[in-house]
């Protein structure tokens, strides 16, 4: 990725976004954008070492039921037992292995185990709704979870999310470090949801889970796949 | 290029569930990473100052000799084992997050430059949609003055991205992110 030339660190530096395959920062139909992201436009900033290392690998130790979020308490949590499967490439289509990948979601009722979350639905004592795994040599990962429910939210009248997981992936850089949304197929919520929306809609497709007969189970649970894509180094290194 | 990243999506206000409850790194230098020990207090501020309490801050630097513990690095030094380079905490109820770590030191920039010392700032909060990238600089320090990524910024907002010594702790500093509004911070497009 990077040499020394001349006594010169060379950085090869990574692809930008392309345009119109990420959300606007300010999207006034979800609200709190408005107060939370600048107003004056970004700095260009050419890519140093700063920008292309980052951590890579877990900091912690993975424990083998940190990717089943079924089998962390003393029961079976309820709802529509999942399995989520993919992997994660980066935009070259080169798998990225061994990186840290977290997620988050809501039960089956639709409600978080968080006290910020009050809405009246109710816990469930065999749920936490936490999980992390590492992929493998080829970028692959695992998790086995329950579907999350869609819950309402103060966005505006009669405001509901679609059912999602949220997605931390760390990837080789600080740059292509990505938080994100997995939805999944058909919800009915899609067309409401200003979260959603704000994704320009020819990028929509790339936030949405796939269900995946071959990755279901029988008589266990239904599979769903969800491949991931981080920016990647450009082909040539930058030499000058 | 062959494929099209995935998009972006808020971390959404219970963040902590997946990324800080258990692992949560407040600590970025442990006992016995070589350099000046610095304690730095950061708060995260919205268009009207108001404290952001479900924010996310990560840290990414390199250890007291300017090394990344990091493969790409190409520098001839051997990273500090004591030492990793990465940090993360949440917002508390009036915005703050504090780290514990040690001053990186000069990175190797654009044309053979050295960069002045910084720490690599991600930011992540209910309302942001994609994740805003910022830097810590530290005010005083006189390698500021040829860091070739400040010298990108217009001079009169490079004070928003200088940490400020805290008098009320020895190694203290201190850094506000203001999201928007008056004395915005810099943000750059990584």
């Amino acid at each position: 990725m990077s040499k020394v030339s001349n006594g010169q660190a060379v950085v090869r530096p990574f692809h930008r976004h392309p345009p119109g395959t990420q959300p606007e920062r300010v999207y006034e139909p979800y609200k709190s954008t408005v107060a939370r992201n600048p107003s004056k436009p970004l700095i260009f900033l050419p890519h140093t070492l700063s920008e292309v290392t980052g951590p890579i690998y877990g900091h912690d130790p993975i424990a083998e039921l940190d990717s089943d979020l079924t089998r962390q308490h003393a029961g079976e949590p309820l709802g529509e037992r999942i399995i989520v499967t993919g992997r994660v490439l980066d935009d070259n289509g080169r798998p990225v292995p061994n990186t840290l990948i977290e997620i988050w979601q809501a039960n089956a009722a639709g409600r978080y185990r968080h006290q910020g979350d009050q809405h009246p639905a109710p816990l469930d004592p065999n749920f936490t709704g936490g999980g992390r795994t590492l992929t493998d040599e080829n970028g692959n990962y695992r998790f086995v979870t329950i579907k999350p429910g869609p819950y309402p939210w103060f966005n505006h009248y009669n405001a509901w999310r679609p059912a999602h997981i949220h997605f931390s992936v760390f990837g080789r850089a600080f740059l292509s470090r990505l938080i994100t949304q997995m939805y999944f197929p058909g919800d009915p919520l899609f067309a409401y949801d200003p979260i959603f929306q704000s994704i320009p809609e020819e990028a929509r497709p790339r936030a949405i889970s796939k269900f995946d007969l071959e990755t279901t189970q029988p008589q266990w649970a239904l599979g769903f796949r969800f491949d991931i894509v981080l920016r990647g180094p450009q082909a040539t290194p930058f030499e000058r | 290029m062959e494929h099209i990243p995935t998009p972006s999506a808020t971390v959404g206000p219970y963040l902590h569930i997946g990324m800080t409850n258990t692992h949560s790194r407040p600590r970025i230098a442990p006992e016995g990473a070589k350099g000046e020990r610095l304690f730095l207090k950061c708060r995260v501020l919205d268009l009207n100052a108001a404290p952001v309490n479900d924010a996310m801050i990560e840290i990414w630097q390199a250890d007291s000799q300017g090394k990344y513990n990091h493969p790409d690095d190409p520098q001839s030094q051997s990273p500090d084992p004591g030492f990793y380079g990465f940090g993360r905490s949440a917002t508390d109820e009036n915005g703050y997050c504090e780290f514990e770590t040690v001053k990186p030191g000069r990175v190797p920039g654009p044309d053979g430059a050295l960069q002045a010392p910084h720490l690599n700032i991600a930011v992540y909060a209910r309302g942001i949609l994609l994740q805003l990238y910022t830097r810590i600089y530290f005010a005083g320090e006189p390698t500021n003055r040829q860091d070739p990524v400040l010298a990108l910024v217009p001079a009169e907002r490079r004070e928003t991205l200088m940490a400020h010594p805290d008098s009320s702790r020895s190694g203290g500093w201190s850094f506000d992110i203001r999201l928007r509004g008056e004395n915005e911070t810099v943000f750059f497009d990584v």
